[in-house]
């Protein structure tokens, strides 16, 4: 019942200049009917072949003459009735032609801001602006923007969810940043080549086909099991040398940005402050050379890499710049689970680990492929401890921590009097969250 | 055994923590309920399992309807098992909730981090007089809930919570 009181107030102020989004973004869907098309010879193909016969020229030149000029109309109509437009509190979107939608999007949930640019809307010279906002699981986009007004508009929002004034918003511009760190494309091949999914998703699609072969004889089994295999295979090495070509970090007042792609550029930023969960990943393989991969999760963003492989020392010091007042607890720091817990979970258990510090609960699992999950504790939302029987007989317990990213972070089979302690201890420390909170390094 | 055997670190270190919060049960109407819809169900199974036999196979068969009657003896007995095993504390800045017999649980979450205190009763839930509390917080893991609880006490305890939340807020 407010708001319209305060739009009136806010619209006295300074009237909202409506935008529209690039004139190209019609054709953002152009290439839609051509690949159902495409997709439906490629899946029956004597159908098609069927049904082309059938057609005649004069037949063909109807439907063109229907189906594009339909098209365009109905490209050219979405266009024109998606507005935006940026008030002092709010991103307003206007959009759709039968169903209206209207988006308000409060700045100050606005957790970040991707520029993206597809290989095509590169050449086109356009990019698209991705919003990561709290409580929506749907990111809300603006596609397409030219490539210099999306950058614009982006550091005029984050400006404003920072806070700056309303007039000199837009001409605070884009903070400038300084580059932390560049992945050597040599480097990022030699990662790939030594990463165990890349050989097992490969291995996958020789092995599964040849045996289905030798056991069906089958042409069609064996293409249907043979093309998604080798597209995952793909998928985890090409597609990933692509996607993480080039990455480079840098450092800005408003966060870390991460650039990268080879064909397609990403332009992201993570926030200082809203960082859940870091893990720092290290495969048997990199251990050698002392390569690490770290990935962290943010509450409502899909980013989910912060480097795809890096020497550690490096690794540590862009994680101190995510989670700030943060040390990586070196490996000695993290205490295994007491001996008796072989029982429980054999072999394995040795890789099970947990540090904590003032600043972080930290656990690990993995025994080959090591990870190490850091949580602040001023992230955690609520801990819980968890004991089965066959674990009570041996007097061991989980301790799961969960974040807000809906993550859990779990340290397993921990001495059942020791679990007792971290929960209440863990309870209190995440309470307060801060950092001068009592130096409490009782795991030594 | 290795050092630090079960018998020593078990629940024993569990009593042995700081100081230990007051705990409140769950009134017993959530057991009458439980032990109720189990009779019940069981007890109906039970007689068509044996009218079914008896007519179909013989009185001999019919014996088999003995069957639903054990689980209903043994559904008894874990119930209350079960039911004994549920508390939880209001300590000065979280909720502790502790369940369960042979898989044992205890959540603790900070008065600060809720963002959302639930009480829900179903048509069953309202006809013994019994509510549920759930806690929420930005974690979907997080798994806070108070089953069969009194009404009265169900909206004491979400009014506490929701403004001790206010108080404490820390957001994400």
């Amino acid at each position: 019942m407010t708001t319209p009181g305060v739009d009136d107030a806010v619209r006295e102020k300074r009237p909202v200049t409506e935008r529209r989004l690039h004139p190209v973004t019609p054709l953002r869907r152009a290439w839609a009917p051509v690949a159902v098309v495409i997709g439906w010879a490629a899946h029956d193909p004597d159908q098609a072949q069927r049904q082309l016969t059938r057609l005649t020229t004069t037949t063909l030149l109807i439907a063109l003459a229907v189906v594009v000029p339909a098209a365009a109309l109905y490209g050219f109509l979405t266009w024109w009735f998606t507005h935006f437009a940026v008030t002092d509190t709010e991103l307003r979107i206007r959009t759709g032609l039968v169903f209206r939608r209207t988006a308000h999007i409060r700045l100050e949930r606005i957790q970040a801001i991707d520029v993206t640019q597809p290989l095509l809307a590169r050449v086109a010279g356009v990019a698209k602006l991705k919003l990561d906002v709290i409580g929506t699981d749907k990111k809300d986009e603006l596609a397409f923007l030219g490539a210099e007004e999306a950058r614009t508009l982006r550091a005029e929002l984050l400006a404003r969810a920072a806070g700056f004034a309303p007039e000199t918003a837009h001409e605070v511009g884009e903070a400038p940043s300084t580059q932390l760190l560049r992945v050597p494309p040599g480097v990022l091949a030699v990662s790939l080549v030594l990463s165990g999914a890349t050989w097992g998703t490969l291995a996958a699609a020789l092995v599964v086909p040849t045996v289905l072969w030798l056991a069906t004889e089958s042409v069609w089994t064996v293409l249907a099991t043979a093309v998604p295999l080798f597209g995952a295979a793909g998928a985890s090495s090409v597609g990933r040398f692509v996607t993480e070509y080039d990455w480079t970090v840098g450092e800005a007042p408003d966060g870390l940005r991460l650039d990268h792609g080879l064909l397609d550029r990403a332009h992201e930023t993570v926030p200082p402050g809203r960082v859940q969960t870091v893990r720092i990943v290290e495969p048997l393989l990199w251990r050698r050379r002392g390569w690490v991969r770290v990935e962290l999760d943010v509450a409502g963003s899909a980013n989910s890499v912060l480097l795809p492989v890096a020497p550690r020392e490096v690794a540590e010091s862009v994680v101190t710049r995510v989670l700030p007042g943060v040390t990586v607890p070196a490996g000695a720091a993290v205490s295994r689970p007491p001996r008796r817990a072989a029982r429980c979970v054999p072999v394995w258990w040795r890789g099970y680990g947990l540090a904590v510090t003032d600043a972080v609960f930290a656990a690990r699992t993995g025994l080959l492929r090591r990870s190490l999950a850091l949580v602040p504790h001023a992230k955690v939302q609520s801990v819980r401890l968890a004991q089965g029987p066959w674990q009570r007989l041996w007097g061991v317990a989980d301790v799961h921590v969960d974040t807000g990213a809906n993550k859990t972070v779990t340290a397993r089979l921990r001495d059942a009097a020791e679990a007792a302690q971290l929960l209440r201890a863990q309870a209190a420390r995440s309470r307060t969250g801060r950092r001068d909170a009592r130096p409490d390094r009782w795991m030594a | 055994m290795e050092t630090g055997s079960p018998e020593n670190t078990g629940t024993a270190g569990d009593e042995r923590a700081v100081t230990e919060p007051e705990w409140t049960g769950l009134p017993p109407g959530l057991l009458r309920m439980r032990r109720l819809l189990l009779v019940v169900w069981l007890g109906l199974l039970a007689i068509g399992l044996a009218l079914l036999l008896g007519t179909l196979a013989g009185p001999g068969w019919a014996a088999f309807a003995l069957l639903p009657l054990a689980l209903m003896a043994w559904g008894w007995v874990m119930i209350g098992r079960n039911w004994r095993s549920w508390r939880y504390a209001e300590r000065a800045d979280d909720l502790l909730i502790s369940r369960g017999v042979l898989w044992r649980e205890e959540t603790v979450v900070p008065y600060g981090r809720m963002q959302l205190v639930e009480v829900t009763s179903g048509p069953v839930e309202r006809h013994f007089g019994l509510a549920s509390v759930q806690l929420h917080t930005a974690a979907a893991a997080t798994d806070a809930t108070i089953p069969g609880l009194d009404p009265a006490e169900a909206e004491r305890l979400r009014d506490r919570l929701t403004e001790l939340g206010e108080a404490r807020s820390a957001g994400l």
